[in-house]
């Protein structure tokens, strides 16, 4: 071997070893999250974090929703340790904590401000008086319409409408010929689509899933009252195909300035009022949820918020970064760059106490309508169970979208209102039994 | 006795073909296409075809965010790696298979195809565990081994009919010539089974290409092919269908310039037998 050569491979051996070191002294967080604007935002935003943090380092697994709650809770449930940071939803935080897979976040610092958290929202991610996982953004669903052709209709949507005003407002303002449709609903099957809405609007009309012993109550009548108002108030003014359409399907619609009015999550008030992709993004106003006067509105509530996995080997450095992207400073450096209607909402008072952020359009209809859910007392009478869209138990995802199915068919017509409650209540009996309920 | 082809008949046949053919490729068309336009555009009711501001706003967008090139290349490694493994296996099998039949060979080829029909869903936290306590979660190497026992019962399969075709005098000829067994394979059997070993080798890169229930459920962040890559663009809640699509065309292309440049010796391999 000559000296060059010698010379060449004992310095690639110093870079190497010099490259592991420094590796090895930095912790690398894998971060898993879903694929939405404000998660988006923060992953472009991180470079203040590493600035402060030289020692972390950041890796994203950004999923479509339904694959990364599949990923993550394979992940968590064999102890795979994948990941050090998890975007979860208000469903899995309390079952998830009961299982001991969430690493408690009470510690974090006390500038984080624990006590500025929206208590609708921080108690649907507290179980036993720990909070397993810090909001990133809350949003509750509520009316959005189009001013002109309410107005159009001779009609003044109230702040606090009734299910009967809508049923009413819609058939005034649909026009088929001009395919404008008075109502858009989400109609698609699945626990997180149409049993989300049809369970946020079954509240309001004094329906529920469980009584306080866990029996199925789908052949109650609440539940008949709730199914034969939405396909009737849907066949009367809905647009055609309805029990497809998802959030994304409604949105465009609306987007095109085919819906009247539309309900659903309050995250869509940023798309329906931003010009680029919106015609009508100057004709919208928003009202709360309906009701029908039992004292229980039809909005649900739903917090993508950042949790760590019990096991993970970089617990320190995790806490330090969900601390810095759910904590004001942040959202203060988003508005900054992006402007106020891009921060993440929803998720703490001095927001709504900014008054920069007052001039929000949907800034305060967002929060009444948060505030205006109640996580652990969902509908008019007391059930064992907490969620207002879901039932927080882990039978739920499977039941809730069979049952989905169910009303789904109602909707296209394929069964009848009767049948589809028949089947929901007798297909929840079985699973409930299954797991041990009854 | 030759049947007449009139002009009319061959002019129907070729519209009947042209239109069936655009029928399969519509979806890559509009995917394409879509991937040009606005998001504003994309949903657009009705339609815009041809005549929109096309802009490539967002390939830029979606390389920007996600780096299309370190998805690429695992897509690459797992696709070829998995491959090249399954024929390593796979053709020594299928000769034996082929060429000295046991008793229960047919049942070995029959139970092969049956692991096909567990649904993948069904063994994922047995795999799963497997993978975590030999350290191969989220490693290429780990989904070359998947990929490969996944894909290995159609290479056999596919390998085994080429090699049945393929007649056993012109091997027993190149016995009695002198021929070994490693002269025999490498000389005579390989060269007439090149067509169909090559159709497989291509037909198992597009399957394991393709392959999006491992490939998400295995990985995160450092081994996640192309199917993780268009995963990420999909969101229930917002609409990104320009994007999804910029990102479905970056992840469909390679495999589809693939296909096309050889595309003689896919149809061949896969319509012909080994000495037709």
């Amino acid at each position: 071997m000559t000296t060059t050569m010698r010379a060449l491979l004992g310095a690639t051996a110093l870079c190497a070893a010099g490259g592991i070191a420094a590796a090895q002294d930095k912790t690398t967080l894998t971060i898993a999250t879903v694929n939405n604007g404000d998660m988006i935002r923060m992953q472009g935003m991180t470079d203040s974090f590493l600035e402060a943090n030289p020692d972390i380092a950041l890796e994203w697994v950004t999923l479509e929703e339904n694959v990364l709650r599949q990923r993550v809770t394979t992940d968590i449930a064999t102890g795979g340790g994948q990941y050090d940071v998890m975007t979860i939803g208000t469903y899995e935080v309390p079952i998830w904590a009961k299982q001991g897979w969430l690493v408690s976040l009470s510690d974090l610092p006390e500038e984080w401000d624990a006590d500025d958290l929206l208590p609708a929202v921080a108690e649907g991610l507290t179980v036993d008086g720990e909070l397993y996982a810090a909001p990133f953004y809350g949003e509750s669903s509520m009316v959005m319409y189009r001013t002109d052709l309410m107005e159009e209709a001779g009609l003044e949507m109230p702040e606090e409408p009734t299910w009967e005003f809508i049923r009413e407002a819609a058939a005034a303002m649909t026009d088929r010929d001009a395919e404008i449709y008075g109502i858009c609903a989400r109609g698609k099957a699945g626990w997180g689509e149409n049993t989300a809405f049809l369970t946020a609007m079954a509240n309001s009309f004094g329906a529920k899933w469980f009584d306080e012993d866990w029996n199925a109550q789908f052949d109650q009548q609440p539940w008949k009252d709730t199914l034969e108002f939405y396909v009737g108030m849907m066949n009367e003014s809905g647009p055609p195909g309805a029990s497809g359409n998802g959030f994304n399907e409604n949105l465009a619609l609306f987007q095109q300035g085919k819906c009247g009015m539309w309900i659903d999550a309050t995250v869509a008030a940023s798309f329906v009022t931003n010009p680029d992709d919106s015609v009508v993004a100057d004709k919208v106003g928003f009202a709360l949820a309906p009701d029908t006067g039992l004292g229980k509105r039809g909005n649900w509530l739903w917090a993508w918020s950042l949790g760590i996995p019990a096991g993970t080997d970089a617990e320190e450095a995790a806490k330090k970064f969900v601390a810095w992207a759910t904590s004001k400073e942040y959202t203060e450096m988003v508005a900054e760059a992006e402007g106020w209607a891009n921060v993440p909402p929803g998720t703490r008072t001095s927001l709504y106490e900014n008054e920069e952020y007052a001039q929000v359009p949907f800034a305060e209809m967002t929060l009444r309508s948060i505030q205006s859910a109640d996580p652990t007392n969902p509908t008019v009478d007391p059930v064992p169970y907490t969620g207002i869209q879901f039932v927080a138990i882990p039978e739920f995802q499977g039941i809730g979208t069979a049952v989905g199915q169910q009303f789904s068919a109602a909707l296209a017509g394929t069964t009848s209102i009767d049948d589809a409650l028949a089947n929901a209540q007798a297909l929840t009996v079985d699973e409930m039994e299954d797991a041990g309920y009854n | 006795m030759s049947r007449a082809i009139t002009p009319r008949r061959k002019a129907v046949n070729t519209a009947l073909a042209w239109a069936l053919g655009l029928l399969i490729f519509f979806p890559i068309l509009w995917t394409v296409l879509t991937s040009f336009k606005t998001e504003a555009t994309a949903i657009a009711d009705p339609p815009v075809w041809f005549f929109f501001d096309w802009t490539t706003e967002n390939y830029s967008v979606v390389q920007e965010r996600s780096g299309y090139f370190r998805f690429f290349w695992n897509s690459v490694i797992i696709s070829v790696g998995s491959t090249l493994l399954g024929l390593l296996i796979a053709i020594p099998a299928a000769w034996s298979m082929a060429f000295v039949p046991g008793k229960r060979t047919k049942d070995i080829l029959m139970w092969m195809l049956s692991t096909k029909m567990l649904p993948a869903v069904g063994v994922l936290v047995p795999i799963y565990l497997i993978f975590r306590d030999t350290g191969l979660l989220d490693n290429v190497w780990g989904l070359v081994i998947v990929l490969t026992l996944i894909n290995l019962p159609i290479i056999v399969w596919m390998l085994y009919t080429y090699f049945r075709e393929i007649p056993g005098e012109i091997l027993e000829a190149a016995r009695m010539d002198g021929a070994g067994l490693r002269a025999e394979i490498v000389h005579v059997l390989t060269p007439m089974a090149v067509p169909g070993i090559a159709s497989t080798m291509l037909l198992n890169i597009i399957l394991a290409w393709n392959e999006a229930f491992w490939t998400l459920n295995l990985t995160a962040a450092k081994s996640a092919p192309l199917t993780a890559f268009i995963a990420s663009y999909s969101s229930p809640e917002g609409l990104f269908y320009a994007k999804l699509s910029a990102a479905s065309t970056m992840a469909i292309a390679p495999i589809l310039i693939m296909g096309w440049f050889s595309q003689k010796q896919l149809v061949r391999g896969l319509t012909f037998g080994a000495v037709k």
